[in-house]
C-alpha cells in the first residue's frame, strides 16, 4: 500500500540524509519526497510517499520518531487530508496543434507557462488521478520532459 | 577561551573523569588543552577501536557515559566498529573526533572523512561543529541524548578551527530538544491491563534483556518475580539482572540457552518481556516462539515494540518504574505446579560437560574462574564459543558484571572493554574470557593495560580454531573446515611477556585452578593461555531456523 507520511523536522543540515537513510538502509525506494520550510522557519515539512507493507511502514514511522531532529510524524493514510502535486510537462507542439493542446490544458485547469517553436510547457496542480489523466491525454503529442514537485499534503482543519 | 579548552570544561561539567583515545593533527589542540587539565585522566590506547570499546566497557560497568577521542580521517574511521557495537547494545558513549578546517570540508583534504555521514546509521545522534559558538550547547545535548531514554553513542565531530577559535565560555543550564522526549512512566491503563493478565496467568515467564540493567531495575525485577512467583530467563545482555543462584532463575534462553529456559518459554501462558527485543538469536523460529502465550512488552523504545512479534499489552516507559507499579498490583502468584515443573526441567536438562583427566574442557575453566572469584568478578567476553561458555557456566548475580557484544557480536571487543571496566571499577576483579582468534583482534591493548598498571586478567580458551565457525562447519557443513584453523597462533605467554605483562599457560585440568589463582595474585595484566579441547562444541544449540525447544546436543540428566 502507498503511504503519505508527513514529517516535521528541524530545519538543519543533515536531517534529510537521516530521514532518507531510514528508507535506503532497508532497501526501500521513496516514490516522492518534498521538503521546504513551514510557517516557522526553524521547522521544515517533509512529505514522503512510499510503498511498502503496513508493518514495515509502521516500523519506519517509529524509527522516524526516534530521530532527534524529527519533531512530529503523521502517516496521513490514516487521517483526513488534502494532497496536491505540481507538475510541469514539456510537450511537443507545432503551430498546427497548439490550440488543441491549449484546449486540453484549459479543461484540466492547467496553465501554459511557456511556448516555443517546437514545444510548450504546461503546469498543472492536482491530485494523482488528475495528473495521470492529463499526462495520458498529452502522451500522443509527445512528452519531452516532466518535472514533478512530489506530493505535498496537509491534514484537514477541524 | 579557546574551543579546545571549552570542550574540556564542558566534559568536566558532565562529570567526565576519564577519556580513551589517540591523538593526531586534527585534535592536537584538544590534547594541548589536556596538558594542563588534571581533572580528566587520559588513557592512551594503541588503536582507536580499543578506545571506543574501552569507553563502552567503562560505560557498561559503571553506568556513566564513556568518552573516547580520535583524530580526523583514519582515527575516526577506526572508531566505527566500536561505535556500532555500542549502538547495537544501547551503550552511552560520546565519541569526539577532530575534523579538518571548516573551509576545507568537502575538498578531500588530508585526513578528511565524512564522519557524520559514516556514523549516521550507527549513532543515536551525531553533530558536526563548524563554529566554536555551537560547542558548549552541543556537548550538553550530546551527553543528554547519550544517557537518557534508550541510551546510545553520540559522535561530536569538531572542525579544527572551532577548536582553535576563542569565545566566551557559557555552559547552558538547560537545553530543549523539541524532537526528543523519552517516555519514562508507563501508561497506567496499560499497566492495569498487564497486571490483570499477570494475576490470571498460571504459567508466566519473565524474559529480561539488557534494558532492565540499563534502567537499574534489578531490585524491582526481583520483587515482582518473587511476589508473583514468576521464573526469570534473561538474554545474553540481561545476564546479571536477576541472580542466577535464585530458585526462580532459568538462566539464559535462546540459541545457546538452557533447555529449561527454552522449554519454559515454549510452554508458558504469559511472556513478560522487559527491556528485551525478540532478537532472532533468542526467538528461533518466530511462529513457534511462546506459541500459547499472551505477551506483555515493556520497553523505553516504542520502536522496539511489536517489531518482531505481535504484542498483547505494550507498555512504553522505564522498566524500573513500570515493574514497581506492576508489583503493587499483584494479587495472585503463579501456580506452584508451574515452579515444580520448572524444577523438574532443571533436573532433566542441566547444563553439563565431561571433564576427564587429560584435556581441559573450556567450560571447566569458566567454572573455575567462577569459583576462584566467588562469583564477584566483572566478566567481559570476546565473541564465539568463549562468549557462550562464559554466559552459561559463570553464575551472574549482580547487574553490570557481564559485559559482552551482543547485538553486533564484535570479536576484539572483550579485551579493550575489560580495560575500560577496570578503569571504572579499580577495586573489582575484571576477567576477559577470550578465544584465541578474538584476542588477536585487539591484542595491542595489552600495552595500555601494562602502561596504566591495570590488572585485567585474560583467560584465553585456546582451541587453535575460530571455534564457533568450526562448530557450524562441523554440524551443518559436513565437517568441511574452511578458513578456521589457527594452528599458527603465536605463543601467547611470550606475547604477554614481550609486552611487559605476565603469561601463564595451563595444558592439563589439574593446572587450571592453580593458574587462575596465580593470575589473581599477580599484579598487573595477565594472559592465561588455556590449551583446551579443540573439538568441544557449545551445547545445547537451537539450529538456525528451528523452534527453541528443538535443541541439539542436549544431555538429559537423572530426571
Ligand atoms: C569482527 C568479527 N569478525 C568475524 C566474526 C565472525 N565470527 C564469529 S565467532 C568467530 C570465531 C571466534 O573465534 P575465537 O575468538 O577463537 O573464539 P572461539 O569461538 O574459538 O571461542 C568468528 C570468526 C565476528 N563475530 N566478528
Amino acid at each position: 500500500m502507498r503511504h503519505t507520511i508527513s514529517v516535521l523536522v528541524e530545519n538543519k543540515s543533515g536531517v534529510l540524509a537521516r530521514v532518507a537513510g531510514l528508507f535506503s538502509g532497508r532497501g526501500y525506494n521513496i516514490d516522492s519526497l518534498n521538503v521546504a520550510e513551514t510557517e516557522d522557519t526553524t521547522v521544515s515539512r517533509m512529505t514522503i510517499v512510499a510503498r511498502g507493507d503496513d508493518k514495515i511502514l509502521e516500523q519506519i514511522t517509529k524509527q522516524l520518531n526516534r530521530l532527534v531532529d524529527v519533531i512530529k510524524v503523521n502517516d496521513l493514510s490514516t487521517e483526513k487530508h488534502v494532497e496536491r502535486e505540481l507538475v510541469m510537462i514539456k510537450v511537443s507542439s507545432q503551430p498546427g496543434n497548439r490550440s488543441e493542446i491549449i484546449h486540453i490544458a484549459d479543461i484540466f485547469r492547467a496553465n501554459i507557462v511557456d511556448v516555443g517553436h517546437e514545444a510548450m510547457i504546461i503546469a498543472v496542480t492536482g491530485n494523482e488521478e488528475k495528473i495521470a489523466a492529463l499526462i495520458n491525454i498529452l502522451n500522443p503529442y509527445g512528452i519531452k520532459e516532466i518535472a514533478r514537485s512530489g506530493r505535498v499534503a496537509i491534514v484537514r482543519g477541524k | 577561551m579557546k574551543g579546545a579548552k571549552i570542550l574540556l570544561e564542558c566534559l568536566k561539567k558532565e562529570g567526565v573523569e576519564v577519556m580513551f583515545g589517540i591523538s593526531g593533527g586534527s585534535v592536537i589542540d584538544i590534547f594541548d588543552a589536556l596538558y594542563d587539565e588534571p581533572a580528566i585522566k587520559y588513557y592512551l590506547t594503541r588503536h582507536e577501536q580499543g578506545a571506543a570499546h574501552a569507553a563502552d566497557g567503562y560505560a557498561r560497568a559503571t553506568g556513566k557515559v564513556g568518552v573516547c577521542i580520535a583524530t580526523s580521517g583514519p582515527g575516526a574511521t577506526n572508531l566505527v566498529t566500536g561505535i556500532a557495537t555500542a549502538y547495537m547494545d544501547s551503550v552511552p558513549i560520546v565519541a569526539i573526533t577532530g575534523q579538518v578546517y571548516s573551509h576545507l570540508i568537502g575538498n578531500d583534504a588530508f585526513q578528511e572523512a565524512d564522519v557524520t555521514g559514516i556514523t549516521r546509521p550507527i549513532t543515536k545522534h551525531n553533530y558536526l561543529i563548524k563554529s566554536v559558538e555551537e560547542l558548549a550547547v552541543t556537548v550538553k545535548e550530546a551527553f543528554h541524548i547519550a544517557r537518557t531514554g534508550r541510551p546510545g553513542p553520540v559522535v561530536i565531530d569538531i572542525a579544527k578551527d572551532a577548536q582553535r577559535t576563542e569565545t566566551e565560555f557559557v555552559y547552558p543550564e538547560n537545553i530543549k530538544i523539541r524532537g526528543y522526549k523519552p517516555t519514562y512512566s508507563g501508561h497506567p491503563k496499560q499497566i492495569d491491563k498487564a497486571a490483570e493478565i499477570i494475576n490470571a496467568a498460571k504459567q508466566p515467564v519473565l524474559y529480561v534483556g539488557g534494558g532492565a540493567i540499563i534502567s537499574g531495575a534489578h531490585e524491582e525485577l526481583k520483587q515482582l518475580a518473587e511476589k508473583a512467583q514468576i521464573p526469570v530467563t534473561t538474554t545474553l545482555l540481561g545476564l546479571g539482572s536477576f541472580p542466577e543462584t535464585h530458585r526462580l532463575s532459568l538462566g539464559m534462553l535462546g540459541m545457546h540457552g538452557t533447555g529449561y529456559a527454552n522449554h519454559a518459554v515454549t510452554n508458558c501462558d504469559l511472556l513478560i518481556a522487559v527491556g528485551s527485543r525478540f532478537d532472532d538469536r533468542v526467538t528461533g523460529k518466530l511462529e513457534t516462539f511462546a506459541p500459547n502465550a499472551k505477551i506483555i512488552h515493556i520497553d523505553i523504545d516504542p520502536a522496539a515494540i511489536s517489531k518482531n512479534v505481535d504484542v498483547d499489552v505494550p507498555i512504553v516507559g522505564d522498566a524500573r518504574n513500570i515493574l514497581t507499579e506492576l508489583t503493587k498490583r499483584i494479587e495472585n502468584p503463579s501456580a506452584e505446579s508451574w515452579i515444580e515443573q520448572i524444577d523438574a526441567w532443571k533436573k532433566k536438562y542441566p547444563l553439563c560437560y565431561n571433564q576427564g583427566d587429560d584435556i581441559i574442557k573450556p567450560q571447566y575453566v569458566v567454572e573455575q574462574i567462577y569459583e576462584a572469584t566467588k562469583g564477584e568478578a566483572i566478566i567481559v567476553t570476546e565473541v564465539g564459543q568463549n562468549q557462550m561458555w562464559a554466559a552459561q557456566f559463570y553464575k551472574y548475580t549482580r547487574p553490570r558484571t557481564f559485559l559482552s557484544s551482543g547485538g553486533l557480536g564484535t570479536m576484539g571487543y572483550g579485551f579493550p572493554a575489560a580495560i575500560g571496566a577496570q578503569v571504572g571499577c579499580p577495586d573489582k576483579i575484571v576477567f576477559d574470557i577470550a578465544g584465541d582468534g578474538s584476542i588477536q583482534m585487539n591484542i595491542q591493548e595489552i600495552t595500555t593495560a601494562v602502561a596504566n598498571k591495570l590488572p585485567v586478567k585474560v583467560a584465553i580458551l585456546n582451541n587453535s580454531f575460530l571455534g564457533m565457525v568450526r562448530q557450524w562447519q562441523d554440524l551443518f557443513y559436513d565437517g568441511r573446515l574452511s578458513g578456521v584453523d589457527l594452528v599458527t597462533n603465536p605463543d601467547f605467554v611470550k606475547v604477554a611477556e614481550a609486552f611487559g605483562a605476565t603469561g601463564i599457560r595451563a595444558a592439563r585440568p589439574d593446572e587450571v585452578r592453580k593458574a587462575i589463582d596465580k593470575a589473581l595474585e599477580t599484579p598487573g595484566p595477565v594472559f592465561l593461555d588455556f590449551i583446551v579441547d579443540r573439538s568441544e562444541n557449545v551445547f545445547p544449540m537451537v539450529p538456525a531456523g528451528a523452534s527453541i525447544h528443538e535443541m541439539i546436543g542436549i544431555i538429559e540428566g537423572m530426571a
